[in-house]
């Protein structure tokens, strides 16, 4: 049928969480918020943390509109932090733009392999230059949440 | 298939495709469907080769040289002009500026009129339903200091102007220009320019026409309108980038100081002080778009001798036909139902957002455009900040190409569901 070879780029698992997005609730005592936003397409996200003492991401949640794709990372990206400590949350960020935009991470390492595993369903992107800015919103979002800044832009 | 190919009325759809190169390619294996029109079209042969001929042969700085190619470019720049005020009928050529496209045409009125003219205490009506082009400069010249305000007059449900709202915002008498679309470049609502004229004109009001998308698709007569200023863009007419007009009429150009200072537009300088030139030279500071003036002249050509009666009849027939198509797809909202409409079709479908839906359609070859198109309100106006896709027509499409649209979104819809 008309669109089979467009399965590599929506893969069940996007539709899936493009659908359902995980984590798509406030966090009632958060202690940081970033507003993510896509000017170009109006995809637009705010992402919440919970810090744990250490420093660490005791919990992560969004909300906002988007596409299957920026939803859909948004989703697993949420999913990915939580419980990691700051600079392995910043690893698997710069890690996962790496993925998205070349379709894979020579660099990667063994250490958290099975984090990046999770995040290869959205591999595919790099073979739609204009797409990789919707994978890659959740992550600059999640960076201006760390950094204590209030927006990000993909721009 | 044959009234896909052929389209109506003896309007060889087929032989006027053969006219545009870059429609005979194929994208990532399949024909390419260029539904993007509305942004900017393809060019025709006689505008490519017009160009490539003036750079080979008439080539010189205009206006400037007392030399043969000089003269020929100069003589080749204003029968471009003469080409335009006889297209949209106006009275002089001295009536057609040259500017970069509509989006400068647009604030060179409102510098020109607004800061040069209107008084503190007037108002600018502008409406839902602009193009960023014909609003936020209008809200630069509201934001300017000088008690100009700003009035925006609603769209209703339908997509089309709400007039009695219109009427309201014209009422008190302060309203010194109404700016306002001649075709939306979302809904693709034509506006009743002339009702908009003499209910502008009786409130002691000028108009100015957003002309971007409508001169593209029916015949503009800015003398039978009746409007102050009338704006569009080569690009979107065939013609290249980097070219557009401003009219307006003479004596409002001669009470208007200049937009931007510089050579061509002066007529006497000094170390002190400085003389304009007469309109339109007044308002074409620099080394204008030669070539790209030449190439608007043959796109110009190219639409009158195929006709605008006949390429608005094509695209009535196209856009009935696409009316029919998309308002029959399950889960398909189409954004507005003016009656007089023209091809601009932007929808959303429930399973899948604009953009995952612009790339499935890309798959099969098609070109749509996804997003705000420049017209941020009027989305949220409509409850779509998530954007739409849009289809937008030319003289070259079928409806054939209609039809694989449809099809598409069906399958698209199936692929999200
Ligand atoms: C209605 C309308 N107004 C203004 C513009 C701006 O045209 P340009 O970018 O050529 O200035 C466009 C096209 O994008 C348009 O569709």
């Amino acid at each position: 049928m008309m669109f089979d070879d467009l399965r590599d780029l929506y893969q069940e698992v996007i539709l899936d969480h493009g659908r359902k997005p995980r984590n798509f609730r406030r966090l009632e005592d958060a202690d940081r918020t970033a507003r993510g936003d896509n000017p170009m397409c109006g995809d637009r996200m705010e992402l919440q943390l919970r810090l744990a003492p250490d420093g660490g991401i005791a919990d992560a949640a969004f909300q906002g509109r988007g596409c299957a794709i920026s939803m859909a990372s948004a989703s697993l990206m949420t999913e990915t932090v939580k419980g990691k400590s700051e600079a392995q949350a910043r690893a698997l960020g710069a890690r996962f733009r790496e993925l998205a935009m070349t379709g894979a991470c020579p660099a990667c390492g063994a250490d958290l392999a099975e984090e990046m595993e999770r995040l290869t369903p959205l591999s595919g992107v790099h073979e739609f230059p204009s797409r990789v800015k919707c994978a890659t919103l959740a992550w600059h979002t999640l960076n201006a949440a760390l950094d204590g800044a209030k927006e990000a832009s993909s721009e | 298939m044959t009234d896909g190919l052929h389209g109506v009325g003896g309007f060889d759809v087929h032989r006027i495709r053969q006219d545009f190169p870059i429609l005979s390619q194929t994208v990532r294996g399949k024909p390419l469907v260029f539904l993007d029109s509305g942004a900017s079209a393809q060019k025709p042969r006689p505008v490519i080769d017009a160009m490539v001929r003036c750079m080979e042969e008439r080539y010189a700085n205009v206006h400037r040289g007392a030399y043969f190619l000089s003269e020929a470019a100069t003589e080749a720049y204003e029968a471009a002009r003469s080409a335009v005020a006889r297209f949209i009928n106006a009275a002089d050529d001295r009536e057609v500026v040259f500017t970069r496209n509509s989006t400068e045409a647009m604030n060179l009125v409102a510098h020109s009129w607004g800061r040069g003219v209107m008084r503190p205490g007037q108002a600018v009506v502008t409406t839902e339903m602009e193009h960023h082009a014909n609003l936020v400069p209008w809200q630069m010249l509201r934001d300017d200091n000088r008690d100009i305000a700003l009035r925006i007059c609603r769209a209703t449900e339908a997509g089309e102007l709400d007039l009695d709202h219109l009427a309201a915002l014209l009422a008190d008498g302060r309203v010194g220009l109404v700016a306002v679309t001649h075709m939306s470049n979302v809904l693709g609502t034509v506006t009743p320019a002339e009702r908009i004229v003499a209910m502008a004109h009786a409130a002691g009001a000028k108009v100015l026409f957003d002309g971007s998308q409508a001169a593209v698709h029916r015949r503009v007569d800015v003398q039978a309108i009746g409007c102050d200023f009338y704006a569009f863009t080569g690009h979107k007419l065939y013609g290249p980038t980097g070219i557009g007009v401003l009219w307006s009429r003479l004596e409002q150009l001669e009470r208007m100081p200049p937009f931007l200072g510089g050579g061509e537009m002066i007529s006497m300088v000094t170390l002190e002080r400085s003389e304009w030139a007469p309109p339109p030279a007044k308002f074409e500071a620099g080394t204008p778009a030669i070539v790209e003036a030449v190439g608007l002249h043959a796109a110009i050509d190219y639409v009158t001798a195929i006709g605008m009666p006949a390429i608005e009849a094509h695209e009535r027939a196209l856009v009935d036909h696409a009316m029919r198509r998309l308002t029959e797809i399950e889960g398909l909202t189409l954004l507005g139902r003016a009656q007089d409409r023209g091809g601009v079709f932007s929808f959303a479908l429930d399973t899948a957002h604009a953009h995952d839906l612009s790339t499935l359609l890309d798959r099969a070859g098609i070109a749509v455009r996804a997003g705000r198109h420049c017209a941020e309100p009027l989305h949220a106006r409509f409850g779509m900040e998530a954007g739409t896709c849009r289809a937008s027509f030319g003289l070259y499409t079928t409806s054939a190409e209609v039809d694989y649209l449809a099809e598409a979104l069906v399958k698209a819809r199936e692929f999200f569901a």
